[in-house]
């Protein structure tokens, strides 16, 4: 489904060069859950923002479901991003003055879908994430394990095929965090592609298949 | 992105920063109510003007003796001459011109009105039954003077409303006589209230019989001759011929001066209309500064939402959407406050309209309609920049933690 192929990323710090990515390739399938773990400045963070469509490689190919997609304009990239990528964050990046269905029927405001075929998804999401009882409440009524929830709804609600998750319990305690992670993994059950960056042992070691990144480079790519 | 999301979105964020939102629709709401305020004052003073002059009467053309002008070429020769009056023959000879449809000659001077014992100093105006028609101005009671040839008078007048409570109080003054000098008039009318006309009070007049007023004041000279012409296309035609029929009379001496209303009238016009445009467009600058007011609260909000646009790139929004959400976010703002500056300027135009009920304060169409326009302009240009920031956002840059 994606296909990294010896992707290069260097970053300019005032005179010098900080090669970030140094030839990574990499193959993920369909339905896979993967972790992405490594020191800091290994660069987990800019391969997930490379695999998100956020960021652009110096060098190499990127294919998504059969698509070259490293030499997509901008606005191309966005497109794809709404429909196929799902992204978790840290810090949540829920909109403050919007209620959770608010946030999370973003994606699909942006998306030009109708306000019924809206309502029907919402009401699905919300169910499905047990939200249905904070539906209207602010980010700031909402607990941190609420919070990403609401997140981890907003990512699905176009029905990705790919979710991107963020170091997702960096911000919570440890059960929330399991709980998060939990509902993550729903989500590879019901069928998605997970990736999550994380810098914690015990979470990179659920996924089914952990990479390991040093100064940019894959260290370890292990299956169980 | 759907419209109606797009409106919803921005109304979301315009709620999400109240106090930011109100102090912009307070600055755009002061600059449009500024020019609607500023704009109708000016087009009050001149429709007040404008309604002066034609209270006087319309297609009117005003003949008086003496030549105002001097000669270019040989200045000296009307010195130490004295302008040949103007008679009742001179007057009835306008009849002569086609384009003239009737004509009024004017004796004014002032008298002592006696009724009983009650005696009051007035302007008395000799006229002829045509005055009422050429000034246009109504009778309240009776008749105005009657028809005939104006060389020879009955003894009758017509009073302002003024003179008529001043002289009799609550009692009927018509078919009452009362005396000028040692003359006795018989009052065949009172005329309607009409108040002042350019420092000319109506109301306070005695008007009798052009013949009555020569030999009250001793004089064979008019003071003016009110002429109307036939039409507003025939007033030049008129005027020549005032001027032509004068002259002949005059033995070739070219020596009244003729004023039409209307020269007059379009040079005042003229001039407050372009007043009116110069204090307009100084208190379109107020819509500039609140213009700029916008770009600053925008720029400030590019850099204050920095992770939400960065968080809607990454859910897959584009440029064209980011920056038509601002664009959104400024039009609402800019049509918001210039909704509230009318409302204010119309509340505005009404207190001063109270404190100046004479003036009639009307917003000209202009303004009502160039000032919201200038609003959404000025500020969709100064989103411009903002907006296109917010539009190149990195996203990742955006979104990082630090």
């Amino acid at each position: 489904m994606i296909r990294l192929t010896g992707i290069e990323r260097v970053f300019r710090v005032g005179d010098e060069e900080v090669h970030a990515l140094r030839g990574v390739s990499l193959d993920i399938a369909q339905g896979e859950y993967l972790s992405i773990m490594g020191p800091s400045g290994s660069g987990k963070s800019t391969l997930l923002n490379i695999l998100g469509l956020l960021d652009r490689p110096n060098a190499g190919r990127y294919e998504l479901n059969g698509h070259d997609v490293t030499g997509l304009a901008d606005d191309e990239l966005a497109r794809v991003r709404r429909e196929a990528i799902g992204f978790v964050f840290q810090f949540f990046h829920l909109v403050p003055r919007l209620t959770a269905e608010q946030n999370i029927e973003l994606p699909m405001v942006l998306a030009g879908i109708d306000p019924a075929e809206r309502r029907r998804r919402l009401d699905k999401l919300l169910a499905d994430y047990g939200l249905e009882a904070r539906a209207g409440h602010r980010p700031d009524q909402l607990s941190g394990g609420q919070c990403q929830r609401v997140a981890i709804a907003r990512a699905m609600s176009m029905g990705p095929t790919l979710i991107l998750a963020d170091e997702p319990t960096g911000n919570l305690d440890r059960h929330t965090g399991q709980e998060v992670m939990a509902v993550l993994e729903r989500v590879h059950h019901e069928g998605g592609t997970v990736a999550v960056v994380t810098h914690d042992p015990e979470i990179g070691a659920r996924a089914h298949r952990r990479i390991r990144l040093v100064d940019g480079a894959i260290a370890e790519d292990k299956r169980s | 992105m759907r419209f109606a999301d797009l409106l919803r979105f921005a109304w979301q964020v315009l709620g999400g920063y109240r106090s930011r939102t109100a102090l912009i629709l307070l600055a755009m709401g002061i600059g449009v109510a500024a020019v609607v305020a500023v704009s109708s004052i000016g087009e009050g003073a001149r429709l007040y003007v404008v309604n002066q002059f034609g209270s006087l009467g319309t297609n009117l053309i005003i003949v008086l003796p003496g030549r105002s002008e001097t000669a270019g070429a040989m200045p000296g020769v009307l010195v130490g001459k004295t302008p040949r009056d103007l008679t009742i023959d001179d007057a009835l000879s306008l009849k002569r011109s086609p384009a003239i449809l009737r004509f009024a000659p004017l004796i004014v001077g002032a008298g002592d009105v006696r009724v009983g014992s009650r005696t009051r100093e007035t302007p008395v105006l000799g006229t002829t039954a045509e005055f009422i028609q050429v000034r246009q101005m109504d009778i309240a009671q009776g008749l105005f003077l009657p028809p005939g040839d104006p060389r020879h008078s009955q003894p009758v007048c017509v009073i302002g409303s003024t003179v008529a409570a001043e002289l009799f109080g609550a009692r009927p003054a018509l078919g009452e006589w009362l005396r000028i000098g040692d003359r006795r008039f018989r009052i065949v009318g009172v005329l309607a209230k009409q108040g002042q006309s350019l420092g000319f009070n109506t109301d306070e007049i005695v008007v009798i019989p052009l013949a009555a007023a020569q030999a009250l004041f001793n004089t064979e000279s008019l003071f003016r001759i009110l002429v109307e012409a036939k039409s507003r296309e025939q007033i030049a035609y008129a005027k020549a011929d005032v001027e032509e029929i004068i002259r002949l009379r005059h033995e070739g001496e070219r020596d009244v001066t003729v004023i039409t209303q209307d020269a007059v009238l379009e040079t005042f016009d003229r001039i407050l209309r372009a007043l009116t445009l110069a204090v307009g467009g100084i208190a379109a600058i107020s819509l500039a500064v609140a213009g700029i007011l916008i770009m600053n609260v925008m720029l400030i909000a590019v850099t204050q939402r920095r992770k939400e646009i960065g968080l809607l790139k990454a859910l897959g929004a584009t440029g064209q959407q980011i920056r038509a959400a601002f664009f959104t976010e400024a039009i609402m703002l800019a049509l918001g406050g210039a909704l509230l500056g009318l409302a204010v300027g119309k509340l505005g135009q009404v207190a001063i309209g109270q404190v100046f009920p004479d003036i009639p304060f009307t917003a000209p169409w202009w303004a009502v309609l160039a000032a919201p326009l200038t609003a959404v302009v000025t500020s969709v240009l100064f989103t411009v920049l903002p907006a296109k920031r917010a539009a190149m956002l990195d996203p990742v840059m955006a979104l990082s933690k630090r």
